[in-house]
């Protein structure tokens, strides 16, 4: 383990060019991350490529295969421009509340708010589905109370499902970005175009609007760039009529078996996410306007007005009840029975049960490719937990590789974060076209779910560690080293005991992404060995009412280890995001 | 023009302003004058209409001026840190405010060219703010605040981001323009230095109350309260008792001092506080019954101008500028000048903060 040793020369020559060696042992650091990105990410893009450009030289492209291909495209530039709309709608007013202004649910609604940021897709579908699906809460409650023979509102499988979800999802971003930046934003000069002669409306237009356009914009693609790549939520709310991108590799991977249109569809995604990253960084790396410095603490104050108590009011209510309602209304829907039971005509048998739970460690089909849904729950653990180990074992050095001044790091730093440009299902694919014979054969090598979910966390876990390798001082291990502390010891008194924080943040970080990931393992679980995401999935689109229940008691166990993430991060939050 | 009436205003709970009362009035240049946190700030927002007041009233020229919003009083602010428009040039800065006028174009790019010579900034019209210096930075603001022709300039510690040579130079420069703008300012600031250099009248805020209002010679000259006194600078008080009204005597613990002036006589036996400014010291001759005491010198120190005595005498330090130095240690008797000495009606233990 001598990725921390901290020669102060490898840091930093006196010329400021690092000595040939440093660039050796950044190479050491390198080797591993880059050969498991290079097998497991890059090689699986170049079987896409292949098998589309083959696909296409031999074949062609059909008049059909193309008119899928425009319209997944077009509906998905449709939906994300939409999506991204509504919830910079949403969003725009709750950022200035929570710049502006000091209210007692300030902290706790901030909390809620970091809960989408990990909650997996699937929970999120099953959550609106408990809320507007036909056995969703607004229907049985309208069935009960009207008498009615069936569920008055056909919400589910609609653009309004997708919408409300991606807003449920990244309402939170333009929360973070636009807020932080309002934040940051001197009140005082909204105060001068007033006392200049500027009226309310005319001081936001001509100050404060120019001054957010940046963060606002960084914001609103980041959120294009969310919805523009879902998943889960499209396929398990939208159904059948509304095929992204996504969707379409899907249908056309799995379903149709058609993989050189597949492979083309990824290739397409993989371009447009791309283009989307690359002007997100031109965007946000000119996010940092020059402010006169302000005063500490002077900009939030409780609301006065009446306007304002309304305004804040009205934002709290909103934010309330698109962040918790969902959630609420899937665990209390997890322990409700509110329909005939099976078999049993009429007569509501309403009233709070468990037996979806019990149902869980049951086998019903007694079919070989059905496990009792229970085992879903310990695969997903298990793939959690070597998710972790490997995110780690790589992250690690990659980290400590980019916090020493290397140039290679400018050509590997960009390299590192692709996996964060490709979509989940791309990478599914990539894997069951590349790894199709033993001992790597993608459904009889259950070692490449994990790996998958790895090159999910992968950037995260890097870009947790990293901050706080760099913020580090020089000075400290100096100290400790002037105290007689020998090169070992100065690792494990100063660096290990501020690295731990971060690193148990990433941890957390690739646990919940491993748990929640659908969109690759979709693609490489076998039947019988489904995890929690899959299995919810399996059972939601089942009939019958025992399916439904089993899968919402899933989502429900989902939603709280995920709900457990939240707090311990909550508790060992770094230093330097304890302003947000 | 202005007045000010009984504003109350608290801030997190604890009382700010308590019954803040005081007039401006045309062409004048007033200085509110205060420790930082006195509310001098708050004040300032008050009568722009960024904050409301809980009780009390802003007029102008007899109106009052509740409900009218704040960007229609045509007041011209200058914040503290400036708050220059970070997105927008030297010139669109001040052009803002004869935007919001909605003036012809041309009528607005004869204005801007016109105050920026003023502050000497023509060349810098197209610069962006955040490359400006903190005095150029503060030159476009004033600027910014007076090219509308504000009825009433109010400026914000605007020397208080500078070092010590620009705060000299530009606070001069400040006076110019001021007076010769003839807009009725309210300056404020924590710096009486800053204070005497600027104002026609000070007020002194203390406790969320005006502790003294009046030109500055007479402020100095006559402080109002132990407390100014203290704030002014002026250090040498002595506790006392009235032993006569008729010349007014005053006996301390280190003599008994006649006559002393008053600004209204206190009653005989009265508990008072005398001050004695630093500039009265002379020597003593042998016969002199009053406004004599004996004093060790503990510290001289050479001012350029002159020296500072710092005195011992029964119990109490007291400190002189004198033109001649005594050497350290020295010790005998000591004389002060009627004119250095003042009587403030007011105990010394309640006149402490």
């Amino acid at each position: 383990m001598n990725f921390f040793s901290t020669a102060p020369a490898a840091r930093r020559s006196p010329e400021g060019q690092p000595p040939a060696s440093a660039i050796w042992q950044a190479l050491a650091l390198w080797l591993a991350p880059l050969a498991f990105l290079i097998i497991f990410f890059f090689v699986p893009l170049g079987s896409i490529l292949s098998v589309s450009a083959r696909g296409l030289i031999t074949d062609g492209l059909s008049p059909a295969a193309a008119e899928r291909l425009g319209r997944a495209l077009g509906f998905t530039f449709y939906q994300a421009a939409l999506s991204t709309l509504l919830t910079v709608l949403v969003g725009l007013p709750g950022a200035y509340v929570f710049a502006r202004f000091d209210f007692p649910a300030k902290r706790l609604l901030r909390l809620l708010s970091t809960l989408p940021f990990i909650l997996p897709t699937v929970v999120v579908a099953a959550a609106f589905n408990a809320l507007i699906g036909p056995r969703g809460w607004f229907n049985l409650l309208a069935m009960e109370w009207l008498n009615l023979p069936a569920p008055p509102f056909n919400l589910l499988n609609s653009l309004a499902a997708i919408l409300l979800a991606h807003v449920f999802y990244n309402t939170t971003i333009i929360l973070r970005v636009v807020g932080s930046a309002w934040e940051q934003l001197d009140p005082r000069l909204e105060a001068a175009a007033r006392v200049l002669g500027a009226s309310p409306w005319r001081a936001f237009r001509e100050v404060t609007l120019p001054l957010l356009r940046p963060s606002l914009l960084a914001a609103a693609l980041l959120v294009f760039l969310f919805d523009f790549t879902s998943f889960g939520v499209i396929l398990l709310l939208g159904g059948a009529r509304y095929a992204t991108l996504e969707v379409e590799i899907y249908i056309q991977a799995l379903h149709l078996l058609n993989l050189p249109l597949a492979g083309l569809l990824s290739l397409v995604q993989l371009l447009c996410t791309l283009l989307l990253t690359v002007v997100y960084t031109r965007v946000a790396s000119r996010l940092n306007i020059p402010l006169t410095p302000r005063l500490h603490g002077e900009g939030a104050a409780a609301p006065v007005s009446l306007r304002q108590k309304l305004l804040v009011g009205g934002v709290v209510l909103v934010l309330f009840t698109l962040l918790v309602l969902p959630l609420t209304a899937l665990a209390a829907r997890s322990v409700a029975r509110l329909e005939p039971a099976r078999g049993q005509r009429g007569g509501f048998e309403s009233g709070l049960t468990l037996d979806y739970y019990r149902e869980l460690f049951v086998n019903r089909r007694g079919s070989l490719f059905y496990v009792p849904p229970i085992e879903a729950a310990r695969n997903s653990l298990l793939y959690a937990g070597l998710t972790v180990g490997i995110s780690l074992a790589l992250g690690l050095p990659a980290a400590a590789a980019l916090s020493r001044r290397s140039p290679l790091n400018r050509l590997l730093d960009p390299l590192l974060m692709l996996p964060l440009g490709a979509s989940a299902v791309t990478l599914g694919l990539g894997f069951i076209l590349t790894f199709n014979r033993p001992p790597l054969e993608a459904r009889s090598f259950p070692l490449l779910i994990p790996i998958a979910h790895s090159l999910v966390a992968f950037p995260f876990v890097v870009r947790t560690l990293t901050p706080v390798l760099n913020s580090i001082p020089l000075n400290l291990r100096q100290a400790a080293a002037v105290l007689g502390a020998s090169p070992l010891r100065v690792w494990l008194e100063v660096d290990l005991p501020i690295l731990a924080r971060a690193a148990l943040v990433a941890a957390i970080f690739s646990f919940t992404i491993s748990l929640g990931e659908f969109g690759a393992t979709s693609f490489l679980a076998r039947p019988e060995y489904p995890t929690l995401p899959v299995a919810i999935f399996r059972f939601i689109s089942q009939p019958g009412g025992l399916n439904y229940g089993q899968a919402l008691a899933m989502s429900t166990l989902l939603l709280l280890v995920c709900g457990l993430g939240i707090a311990l991060l909550e508790r060992v939050r770094l230093p330097e995001e304890r302003s947000l | 023009m202005l007045t000010v009436e009984n504003i109350h205003k608290h801030y997190e709970g604890k009382p700010l302003l308590r019954g803040v009362s005081f007039e401006v009035g045309a062409g004048e240049t007033v200085c509110l004058l205060g420790a930082s946190g006195s509310g001098k700030s708050t004040l300032l927002r008050i009568i722009a209409g960024l904050e409301e007041a809980e009780s009390g009233r802003v007029l102008w020229e007899g109106h009052d001026l509740r409900g009218v919003p704040v960007h229609e009083r045509r007041f011209g602010l200058m914040f503290q840190d400036y708050a220059l428009f970070p997105h927008r040039s030297v010139a669109q800065n001040v052009a803002f405010g004869l935007r919001m006028q909605n003036l012809p174009p041309a009528q607005i790019e004869q204005r801007v060219q016109e105050v920026l010579r003023r502050v000497n900034l023509n060349q810098f019209a197209d610069r962006r703010v955040t490359d400006l210096s903190g005095g150029e930075q503060q030159r476009v603001a004033l600027a910014r605040a007076l090219a509308p022709r504000p009825r009433l300039l109010m400026l914000d510690e605007p020397l208080g981001a500078l070092d010590r040579a620009l705060r000299e130079e530009l606070g001069q420069f400040l006076r110019e323009v001021l007076h010769e703008s003839g807009v009725p300012a309210i300056y404020v600031t924590h710096d009486q230095e800053e204070a005497f250099m600027i104002a026609d009248r000070l007020i002194l805020l203390h406790e969320g109350r005006v502790a003294q209002d009046g030109s500055p010679s007479r402020v100095v000259q006559q402080p109002a309260s132990v407390w100014v006194a203290r704030f002014l600078g002026l250090t040498n008080l002595l506790p006392g008792r009235v032993v006569n009204r008729q010349p007014l005597t005053v006996q301390t613990e280190i003599g008994v001092f006649c006559p002393v002036d008053c600004a209204e006589p206190p009653a005989l036996n009265e508990a008072v506080t005398l001050l004695i400014r630093p500039g009265g010291l002379t020597g003593a001759s042998a016969d002199e019954q009053f406004n004599t005491f004996t004093a060790e010198v503990r510290d001289v120190i050479f001012r350029g101008e002159g020296y500072r005595l710092t005195l011992a005498s029964g119990g109490h330090n007291l400190s002189f500028h004198v033109p001649q130095a005594l050497p350290a240690g020295w010790q005998g008797r000591l004389a002060v000048q009627p004119e250095a000495l003042w009587c403030l009606r007011q105990g010394e233990h309640n006149g402490d903060d």
